[in-house]
Order: C-alpha cells, then sequence, then structure tokens
C-alpha cells in the first residue's frame, strides 16, 4: 500500500510542469489566436515548427534495409554480449511445436551442421540446475539474439569498449 | 440368373448393327462427343488443380493458406510465387491422375468435417505433414525439383553455409530436398523424434 502512495505522489509532482504549461500555453493563444498559424518559435515553452508539421503531413517510409547475411562471426562488444545472427532468420519457427534454431545449434546436430554449439549456460535453469538441454527460459532465442541489416544508427553512439577505455586497443578490433 | 439374363440382353443390343443410325453419324458423333467428354474432363481437372479451387473450402483458406501468406514462396523480391497446386499435384498426367484419385480421400474428410475446426486441423497436422514428407521422399522431392534445379544452382551466389551443405548432402544424392527444408512453406506440427536432414541419425540410414 505504502508503495502505492509513494508511486501516485511521485507521478502527481510529475504531471506539475505539464500542468503549469497547459495552462500558460492556453492563455498564450488566448491573448493571440493567429499565434499558431505563423509563429516559427516557441508556444509556451514547446517548440511548433510553422509549416508542414509532422502529424498533418504525410512522411514517406524509409526504405527497409538489407538484412546482414554473410555467415560472417560480428565481435562483441562486451563479454556478456549475445552473439549477433548472421544469417537469414525468415519463416524461423519457435514454438511449442519445434525450434528452428536448435535443429543446427542444439548440441546433437552441431556435426552435422557445423553450426556453434548454444553455450552450456542455456542449459541452466533459474534455479542453477544445469539440464540436459536448452533451459525452457533460453528456449526463445531471439530475445536475445538478433539478425543486423545494413541500416546506419539513428542517433550517434559513442560506446566503447573495455579496451578503448583502458588505452590499450590491442585487445578489441577498435 | 436374372443379373445374367440382364448383362446378357445388354451385350446383345450393343453389338447388333445399328439400324436407323448410319455410320457416318455414329463415327463423327462418337468422335465429337468424345471429344466433348475430354475436353470436359480435362476443364474439370484443371479447375480443381487451381489454388481458387483449394482455398474455396475454409479448412485450407484458414490454415495452410494463411500460413504460406508469410513466406518466401507466396512474397519474395522478384515476385514469382508457387501456389498450392505447384507443391501439392505432380505435374505429369499420370501421377497427377493418381494424386487427385488419392484425394478423393479429401473429398470424404471435407464431407464429414474431418479438419473443420483450427483444433481438429492442429491434432491432425503431424499426420497430414507426415503424408506430404513421404510423398516428397519417395519422388525425390520431385515437385520442388520442378522448379529448383540441382544444375542451375550456382552455389558461389549461396551463403558459405547453404552451399557446404548443398554440397554435402544435396550433390551427393545422400539427401534430397525434403529431408531438410520441411516446414517452408507452412507452419511445422510437433517434430517430437523427426531429425532434420543434416543430423547423423538421419544421414547415416
Amino acid at each position: 500500500m505504502k508503495t502505492r502512495f509513494l508511486i501516485a505522489a511521485l507521478a502527481l509532482l510529475a504531471g506539475i510542469p505539464a500542468l503549469t504549461i497547459g495552462v500558460t500555453s492556453g492563455v498564450v493563444a488566448a491573448d493571440k489566436p493567429v499565434v499558431m498559424a505563423d509563429a516559427t518559435g516557441t508556444v509556451g515553452g514547446i517548440k511548433v515548427p510553422s509549416t508542414n508539421h509532422p502529424i498533418t503531413t504525410d512522411v514517406p517510409a524509409e526504405a527497409t534495409h538489407r538484412e546482414i547475411t554473410d555467415d560472417q562471426k560480428r565481435v562483441r562488444n562486451y563479454a556478456d554480449q549475445p552473439p549477433l545472427i548472421p544469417h537469414a532468420i525468415r519463416d524461423y519457427q519457435i514454438d511449442l511445436n519445434i525450434n528452428k534454431c536448435l535443429t543446427c545449434h542444439d548440441r546433437r546436430n552441431t556435426a552435422g551442421s557445423q553450426a556453434p554449439m548454444l553455450s552450456v549456460t542455456h542449459f541452466q535453469d533459474r534455479d542453477g540446475q544445469t539440464l540436459g538441454t536448452v533451459a525452457a527460459r533460453r528456449y526463445f532465442c531471439t530475445q536475445c539474439h538478433v539478425p543486423q541489416t545494413d541500416a546506419q544508427p539513428i542517433v550517434p553512439n559513442s560506446f566503447q569498449d573495455f579496451d578503448s577505455v583502458l588505452g590499450h586497443a590491442q585487445g578489441g578490433q577498435k | 440368373m436374372t443379373i445374367r439374363s440382364a448383362l446378357l440382353g445388354l451385350w446383345r443390343l450393343f453389338a447388333r448393327p445399328s439400324v436407323h443410325f448410319s455410320l457416318g453419324f455414329l463415327t463423327l458423333g462418337g468422335f465429337i462427343a468424345g471429344v466433348v467428354f475430354w475436353g470436359g474432363f480435362n476443364t474439370a481437372l484443371e479447375a480443381t488443380n487451381k489454388e481458387a479451387f483449394c482455398i474455396s473450402c475454409h479448412e485450407m483458406r484458414d490454415n495452410p493458406y494463411e500460413e504460406l501468406k508469410q513466406t518466401i514462396h507466396f512474397t519474395n523480391r522478384s515476385g514469382v510465387r508457387a501456389s498450392c497446386p505447384d507443391c501439392h499435384v505432380p505435374h505429369q498426367w499420370t501421377d497427377k491422375i493418381a494424386r487427385k484419385m488419392q484425394a478423393s480421400k479429401e473429398v470424404w474428410g471435407k464431407i464429414f468435417g474431418t479438419i473443420d475446426t483450427r483444433e481438429k486441423f492442429l491434432d491432425k497436422r503431424r499426420e497430414l505433414a507426415e503424408h506430404e514428407w513421404a510423398r516428397l521422399k519417395s519422388n525425390n522431392s520431385l515437385e520442388c525439383r520442378n522448379c529448383h534445379s540441382a544444375d542451375s544452382m550456382d552455389i558461389t551466389k549461396q551463403n558459405p553455409r547453404a552451399a557446404k551443405m548443398h554440397e554435402t548432402y544435396l550433390f551427393t544424392g545422400q539427401n534430397t530436398c525434403i529431408d531438410c527444408h520441411k516446414g517452408i512453406a507452412h507452419h511445422l506440427p510437433d517434430m517430437q523424434g523427426i531429425e532434420p536432414g543434416w543430423s547423423m541419425k538421419t544421414s547415416q540410414k
């Protein structure tokens, strides 16, 4: 109960600035009713583009990007990073009936497929018990492992891996 | 006795020369009737060999066809697509007739509602899938090879992974398409006990 009240109080606090902005902008709009039509600056502290408002304009969708399916392993940015999937996984079925990924990456099938076996950490259930095969909580591969496309990041990323931070970059590729 | 005499009477009628009709009428009429019958038969056969016919039943429309629509055999960059009979009915005439005769069981299933609900379909899916796997296995994946020819396969254009698998299993004749490519056009049933084509158990045989 206590936490509920706390959350409610926090929500109220967070809402106060929005409420005040709403009130002030309402006042501004009442004073100058044409303000929305030609303003390029701010309305009540919120920046509004003057023309071609994004909501009212149809913006063409960006082209979809190509999947990277070259079968090349990518360097991991940190030791715990789930390895990326370097091949197409279209229509791969992962459900109660079958896990398509495991038909190659399961221990029993790696000799025929020459695929890397999923690591033994996947055999541990939530109690730390190591099972004979993949644990239920690790069954849905694409929760962690994903294929990549050639899309460029929308937001620039200044991530540096461990070795770069320590200043001896020989360890990683960067 | 009565059946025998009736048959005998029929035979006498059949063997007796025509009294009223000329030879020309009978031969030409027989020929035209034959053309009409044969044309009609083939037209009807072709009509049942169309996707529109398959998905005129809700069993096929709501289950396998819905699943097909997601896959690369329905939608892809070049717009070539496979329809139901491309994979499920042989293209050769005699094989086609044989398959069509088998398919009369499916009419029975339709009448008695063998898979008329989603649940019934899912329960029966393993059995139905096994029939198709067995058929494609025994005809060396003929319906796959109607479009995908191993001779025309340029493995330098394939991913190294796929190229290696095809070199190891397909070109050696060790496996056929369906051994590895199960569930490419429809969802798979419970695959308990079914090893993939590249597993050691399947390969050794």
